[in-house]
């Protein structure tokens, strides 16, 4: 049995405010094996990008992991610091943010910047440099010509691939992904997320995809991770997830999303909004907008309950998971 | 729940659970989160009780001066003592109580200045941002050109004109600093420009005068707070420092024209020396007041440079 | 039931549109005074919307819908082309008072909840100064009442009407924003892409709120999308735009149950339901070419039908079925559309 790549234990992370401490990530633990494409799925505010930067120890104050592990290769990421930190960081993962625009320097072209990159984690020639830059744009469907281009210059969707190949640059074995193709078009997200799933397939990465849309992960991932309030509300296998829902929460951001094709019905949209972290609610997160709540859902928050091929942190399964036991 | 939204005659809404106001959406108003906000920094705190002090002197100077400070009725010149605190001057006048009635004018004069000169540097500046085109053009060469003149060669020909004393103070002043935070404010107002609630407002038919005042300035007003500090500290200094050079009118209560005063007398090398620092030490004191004020502003905005209290972490050892 | 099924384009089409352009275009410079570099935003733009209809206008960054609903709103003037409110012309519309007017009927929606609202006001404030400027005859309590019927009209209580727009959610803020529309006693609200900075989750309920819009106050609607499945399930009628452009046009269910252009199928493949499996294309989303285009088709160079004509002659709509379809070639078989385009991609 393989080792897993990554393994994510009970990590917390806080943001502490002038009110009182943002529990913004609780306790959340999952593994990511080789090769695996993992999606984290959930409204804004439940936490999937903070868990992102917590697992790649990108928090800035005030933001701070305040328990738990981070094991990538044997290593807790929560207490590397400094040198160790940086000669992990893009050499075995990397990390892909929601807007290329953000990520990008707009002053220097994007050979300068793959430059900058190779160069602060190893030293090659300028010849090995140029080299592997070629190599990693025409990778993502980049003509080579465009390392002289600047940013501004390129359309949003070659801007994302760019991100993404910078992403390559040291063939990680992880790629972590904040909402990478939620600012482009249908067309154009289509067909970066193709390319992503075809790199991933031929260099044999691992993926974590942060997205709140669940149609986008759907076609590619090979497991979902559900947040909410900053908790696992559910995790199960794609197919498991999309075809036996289990979680309240689960089945109503499914029946939220209008189809292209099916057939039509009335969209229900989850009533209420997400919590405030702040102050969340008592007993379960979801159970003021829980259309299956019962009496006791205002006072146990959950644990995550083991069911078939799947986890739900939900007191509907309270019994199964006893008779799995 | 609606079973088919067109029969239904209510249009599909949050339900009961959205309801619940959020919470302490009453105590969360700006005026009150500001306050709560200075008093947890140190820094605002202290440069708080400093300002708090001088205007408590600026108002009340015959609480706490204990002579009349034109008064030439003591010993000149003399070191200090429990009847002089801060000595007496050249001509005999309680240095003590000169500094404290001081206080009032110096404040006013930097207070005055500061406003007027934000006041100008906004309008030109959101106005340039917001008009654009040629009237920007114009404002801004207009701003880069008071942002040029040298302020020294200005001054002594303008005293040439005017007559020393506060009021011509209080021009030469504004003049001169009005333009350092007009760019400024005009990026900020290019800013905001582009905000959807500014072409909101165009579109249902407001005057641009209207969203000039009502809409733009008022987003502005921590920035409008904090240009008010800055060039509040610097116009502490650079006041004091006109008086200092001899253009200002050495008759009127103010530290820096102590400063002048002293210095005429040589006051350090023969005289009583407390006069001329004393005056020195209430104009850096005043400036850092201002200076620590606006430093809680930063750190209100950005809860990023707030000092950060490292934690440990809870937890497993590594694998 | 879905939420559509009434006025799906039957007897509204005799009546007389609410709104009609004729062949709408809006050019801009780039540039200097002196560039040649004109981009072609619009082109030749028509569209018709009715009473009680909900239109969407679906397209990608660079389709021109932003500048269609910035053209229709007033805030630009057409570079040719004629925009018909209730058979009046947008050009007759000289004075400010007159501008004002028609503003006060075709309100515009923002699509970003997070900057359509001055942060140093409460949420009322642009409901109350629509009030103020178009609905002067109300006293003062009467815009009180008014108020909160808007505000109960788009699902929110009354009693938000004071808090700050930071202590809303961006669904809250979205509603606000039709409230605001609403307040003017609309015709017809533009609404640019009202849903794209929502999450998922809260969509349904915005949408869920435009099509009881349609219903209860008798509103029309133009809903400018990319999202496909939305327009799907709140419109009457779609109009696809590519490159400024109109591609097809017609009752929701023909457009997108059975499309005609390359285009919509294209877009319609790229689209996936929740548990769907992959479909691969070689189209990479490139957005289109606006800068001095040349005549013919703007999607030839994605077009796996494309043929000669292609090139030279710019297709105009004409009725296929019961749409309206600007293309040579259409009808096509939709199964081919992820074929690689015929013609090689010239640069410029």
């Amino acid at each position: 049995m393989a080792k897993p790549l990554l393994e994510v234990s009970d990590l917390s992370v806080d943001y502490p405010t002038d009110a009182a401490d943002v529990h913004a990530v609780k306790e959340v633990s999952f593994t990511v094996e080789p090769g695996e494409f993992l999606g984290i799925v959930g409204e804004s505010g439940c936490g999937k990008s903070t868990l992102l930067f917590g697992v790649g120890q990108l928090l800035s104050p005030p933001g701070e992991v305040v328990g738990g592990s981070v094991v990538f290769h044997g290593h807790d990421m929560v207490r590397l610091a400094g040198e160790e930190l940086r000669s992990v960081r893009w050499r075995d993962y990397s990390v892909v943010m929601q807007s290329a625009m953000n990520a990008l320097n707009p002053m220097k072209s994007i050979g300068a910047q793959f430059k900058d990159t190779l160069e602060a984690h190893r030293t090659m020639s300028d010849g090995e440099i140029e080299q592997r830059s070629a190599e990693v744009l025409r990778m993502v469907g980049i003509d080579p010509v465009h390392l002289a281009s600047y940013p501004h210059q390129l359309s949003g969707g070659m801007r994302q691939r760019a991100m993404i190949s910078m992403a390559l640059l040291f063939t990680p074995q992880l790629v972590m992904m904040d909402e990478p193709t939620s600012a482009l078009d249908v067309v154009a997200q289509r067909s970066l997320m193709s390319k992503i799933k075809e790199l991933q397939e031929t260099l044999g990465f691992a993926v974590i995809f942060v997205t709140h849309d669940m149609s986008v992960v759907s076609r590619y991932s090979d497991r979902v991770l559900v947040m909410y309030a900053g908790e696992i509300a559910e995790a199960a296998s794609t197919e498991e997830i999309f075809e036996r829902p289990r979680h309240p929460y689960t089945r109503a951001l499914m029946s939220a999303i209008p189809s292209v094709r099916g057939p039509r019905r009335e969209l229900l949209g989850i009533p209420g909004s997400p919590p405030d972290l702040a102050h969340p609610p008592t007993g379960c997160p979801f159970h003021p907008r829980c259309p299956d709540v019962m009496p006791e859902c205002l006072s146990v928050d959950p644990p995550l309950y083991p069911v078939e091929d799947a986890e739900v942190r939900c007191l509907l399964y309270t019994e199964q998971a006893k008779e799995a036991v | 729940m609606a079973t088919d939204p067109l029969s239904s005659t209510a249009v599909a809404g949050p339900t009961a659970a959205d309801e619940t106001p959020a919470p302490d959406s009453e105590l969360t108003t700006e005026p009150r989160r500001f306050t709560r906000a200075v008093l947890h920094n140190r820094k605002a705190m202290v440069g708080a009780v400093i300002l708090l002090i001088m205007v408590f002197v600026a108002v009340f100077p015959g609480l706490i001066a204990p002579h009349d400070p034109h008064a030439t009725d003591f010993q000149p010149n003399e070191g200090p003592s429990s009847a002089h605190l801060l000595g007496t001057t050249q001509l005999g006048q309680d240095v003590f109580s000169q500094l404290i009635w001081s206080t009032r004018l110096t404040l006013w004069v930097t207070v005055v200045v500061s406003v007027i000169a934000t006041f100008i540097s906004m309008i030109i500046g959101v106005t340039a941002a917001y008009i654009g085109g040629l009237t920007d053009r114009v404002l801004t060469v207009l701003t880069d050109v008071f942002l040029i003149i040298p302020v020294l060669p200005l001054l002594i020909v303008l005293s040439a004109y005017l007559t020393p004393g506060v009021k011509s103070l209080i021009i030469v002043l504004t003049i001169t600093s009005w333009a350092f935070q007009a760019r400024q404010l005009r990026s900020q107002g290019l800013s905001v420009r582009s905000r959807d609630f500014l072409a909101a407002a165009r579109l249902r038919g407001e005057r641009r005068l209207y969203i000039i005042l009502v809409e733009i300035v008022p987003t502005m007003t921590s920035l409008l707070a904090a240009s008010f500090l800055a060039l509040a500290v610097f116009e502490v200094g650079f006041a004091a420092s006109l008086q200092f050079l001899g253009l200002g009118n050495s008759g009127e209560l103010m530290w820096g024209t102590m400063l002048y005063n002293a210095q005429q007398a040589a006051a350090l090398e023969s005289g009583n020396a407390w006069w001329a620092l004393a005056p020195g030490i209430a104009v850096v004191l005043l400036g850092t007041g201002f200076a620590l004020v606006n430093y809680a502003f930063d750190e209100i905005g950005n809860p990023a440079l707030r000092p950060v209290r490292r934690r440990k972490v809870r937890g497993q050892a590594s694998a | 039931m879905p939420p559509t099924q009434n006025s799906r384009g039957r007897a509204t089409e005799a009546a007389e549109p609410l709104l009609r352009t004729v062949d709408l275009t809006r050019h801009f410079r780039l540039g200097g005074m002196f560039s040649k570099q004109v981009l072609h935003a619009v082109d030749d733009f028509n569209i018709a919307i009715h009473e009680r209809e909900i239109v969407a206008l679906v397209g990608e960054s660079g389709s021109g819908k932003s500048t269609v609903a910035r053209l229709l709103a007033g805030e630009y003037r057409p570079t040719r082309g004629e925009i018909y409110y209730r058979g009046r012309s947008l050009r007759s519309l000289r004075s400010r008072k007159d501008l004002k007017a028609y503003r006060g009927e075709v309100p515009m929606v923002f699509q970003d909840p997070f900057s359509s609202f001055n942060p140093v006001f409460r949420i009322s404030h642009g409901v109350r100064r629509n009030l103020a400027l178009h609905r002067p005859e109300l006293s003062r309590d009467q815009r009180r009442q008014e108020a909160e019927r808007v505000f109960e009209s788009v699902g929110l209580s009354a009693r938000m009407l004071g808090r700050f727009p930071y202590e809303m959610s961006g669904g809250e803020r979205q509603r606000v924003g039709f409230a605001q529309a609403l307040a003017v006693r609309p015709k017809l609200i533009l609404a640019d892409e009202p849903v794209s900075m929502l999450d998922v989750s809260i969509r349904a309920g915005i949408l869920n709120m435009m099509a009881g819009l349609r219903e209860q106050e008798g509103v029309s609607i133009l809903y400018i999308t990319h999202d496909l499945a939305s327009a799907r399930y709140v419109a009457d009628r779609v109009v696809v735009m590519y490159a400024g452009q109109v591609a097809e046009s017609g009752p929701t269910e023909a457009v997108l149950g059975d499309p005609q252009h390359p285009y919509t199928q294209l877009l319609l493949s790229a689209v996936a339901d929740p548990g769907e499996k992959e479909s691969i294309s070689g189209d990479t989303g490139e957005p289109p070419r606006v800068i001095n285009p040349s005549e013919g088709c703007r999607f030839r160079w994605r077009c796996p039908y494309a043929i000669e004509k292609c090139a030279q002659v710019t297709p105009v709509l004409r009725p296929v079925g019961s749409s309206e379809v600007a293309c040579h070639v259409a009808p096509v078989a939709p199964e081919k559309v992820t074929e690689p385009a015929r013609m090689a991609s010239i640069s410029k």
